[in-house]
């Protein structure tokens, strides 16, 4: 059950943008596909629902290839910064015309959603701002009957408060009606604590593939005297560190030897998602 | 309610702990309904899954119970299982970190004697 992507590859002309990639979606879940500006993430998306073709590997669904498999095709949306859509049609047009594409559509939610985010149906497409255009197709991704959403930086353009009722709306919906949602986005900090399993893409290839929880609980930020932190962690997965004068602070991705003893001058305490991210995808980071 | 989302302590740690004292201080009190975890979902912008093994860390202790069709409740007796837990660890939580502290700061046991005398004479004042 689920996606299965096996052994992808995907150049354009002369650059590799992915590498043999490989890894799973279970139904239900939420997941986050993390990497920085040109780590392949939209392609990978793209790839997965068949907008562009790998030059090598197979995506499947519940076993199924889904390449110009339009019942397979038909149980997954994209939702991205692309716009597929006709600027002179109107957004109700434009969500009657989904229905007939999906085989399906929940008007009823469509309409409370629009209420909510203030976004008048009656409107065309192209009369929309940025921020709208992202609305449109946020309310088109919760209010179709496909059982993997993926969204591709599903905030570009929204305000604050636009950002706070679409978190709250996309778990309702997902308590309610529970399928599985990709989530890409460089606002790591927003999304981290709605995220159960963590894709960090790294140059075409898959660096992390693992549980929130569990790649949280492996990291640590040790700070104290250099000498000391230095001596502390030697021989651990050092991702990053940052000094302050004698003041140094070691970032660790990986178990603590729970038998050193633990020196009176540092402190050893934890890091959230983003920072975890940063360090492990920025220049010179170790982890291989 | 309050979360700290830097990562000092796993969310549904935190999630368990709020609740807790929500019980504690009687903003949920016994046979009442404690939030859904859709609310709690929705409302903190933490996945459904983390909400609930916060949820289940209280079923597993006592405090809670899910009642078929209506949800979660506080169970009877749960305010006196949380006084005599915090009791329990009141020595490992707060007396060993004063004691540290203290030596830190070069304070002989009877001056820490006096200060905690002080304290109560005060009311914390």
């Amino acid at each position: 059950m689920g996606i299965k992507v096996s052994e992808v590859t995907k150049k354009f002309v002369r650059k590799t943008i992915l590498k043999n990639v490989s890894f799973e979606l279970e139904p239900n879940r939420i997941y986050g596909l993390l990497g920085r500006n040109g780590a392949g993430k939209s392609t990978l998306l793209n790839i997965m629902t068949d907008r562009i073709f790998p030059n090598d590997g197979v995506v499947t669904l519940n076993g199924v290839a889904i390449h110009e498999h339009d019942a397979q095709l038909g149980k997954i949306y994209l939702m991205s910064e692309v716009n597929l859509y006709q600027k002179r049609q109107r957004v109700a047009a434009l969500f009657k015309a989904s229905k007939l594409l999906y085989g399906g559509f929940n008007e009823s939610y469509a309409k409370q959603l629009c209420e909510a985010f203030e976004l008048n149906p009656k409107l065309r497409f192209g009369q929309l701002s940025t921020g709208y255009r992202t609305i449109f197709k946020l309310i088109m991704a919760l209010c179709l009957p496909v059982d993997y959403v993926f969204l591709d930086e599903p905030i570009l353009g929204l305000d604050a408060n636009h950002r706070e009722l679409f978190y709250k709306e996309l778990l309702d919906s997902y308590s309610r009606h529970p399928r599985t949602f990709v989530i890409s986005t460089h606002i790591i900090e927003e999304v981290a604590n709605m995220l159960e399993h963590v894709f960090v893409l790294e140059n075409g290839k898959i660096l992390i593939d693992d549980d929130v929880d569990r790649m949280l609980s492996q990291a640590y930020v040790i700070t104290g005297p250099g000498a000391t932190v230095d001596a502390y962690t030697q021989g651990l997965n050092i991702i990053g560190t940052e000094s302050l004068g004698n003041l140094k602070g070691n970032y660790i991705f990986g178990n603590l030897n729970d038998d050193r003893e633990i020196p009176d001058t540092i402190q050893i305490s934890r890091m959230d998602l983003q920072k975890l991210f940063i360090h492990l995808t920025s220049e010179g980071s170790t982890i291989k | 309610m309050q979360f700290d989302f830097t990562g000092q302590e796993p969310i549904y740690l935190q999630v368990a702990n709020q609740i807790e004292e929500g019980i504690f201080t009687g903003a949920f009190e016994e046979e009442t309904q404690v939030p859904s975890t859709t609310e709690m979902s929705r409302e903190f912008h933490i996945n459904p899954a983390t909400v609930l093994k916060g949820m289940n860390i209280l079923v597993d202790e006592g405090l809670i119970e899910k009642r078929r069709g209506l949800g979660m409740f506080v169970k009877n007796g749960a305010y006196q299982l949380i006084l005599t837990k915090r009791q329990a660890s009141f020595y490992k939580d707060y007396v060993k970190r004063i004691i540290v502290e203290a030596k830190n700061i070069k304070l002989t046991e009877a001056e820490l004697v006096q200060l905690i005398k002080r304290g109560f004479q005060t009311n914390g004042d």
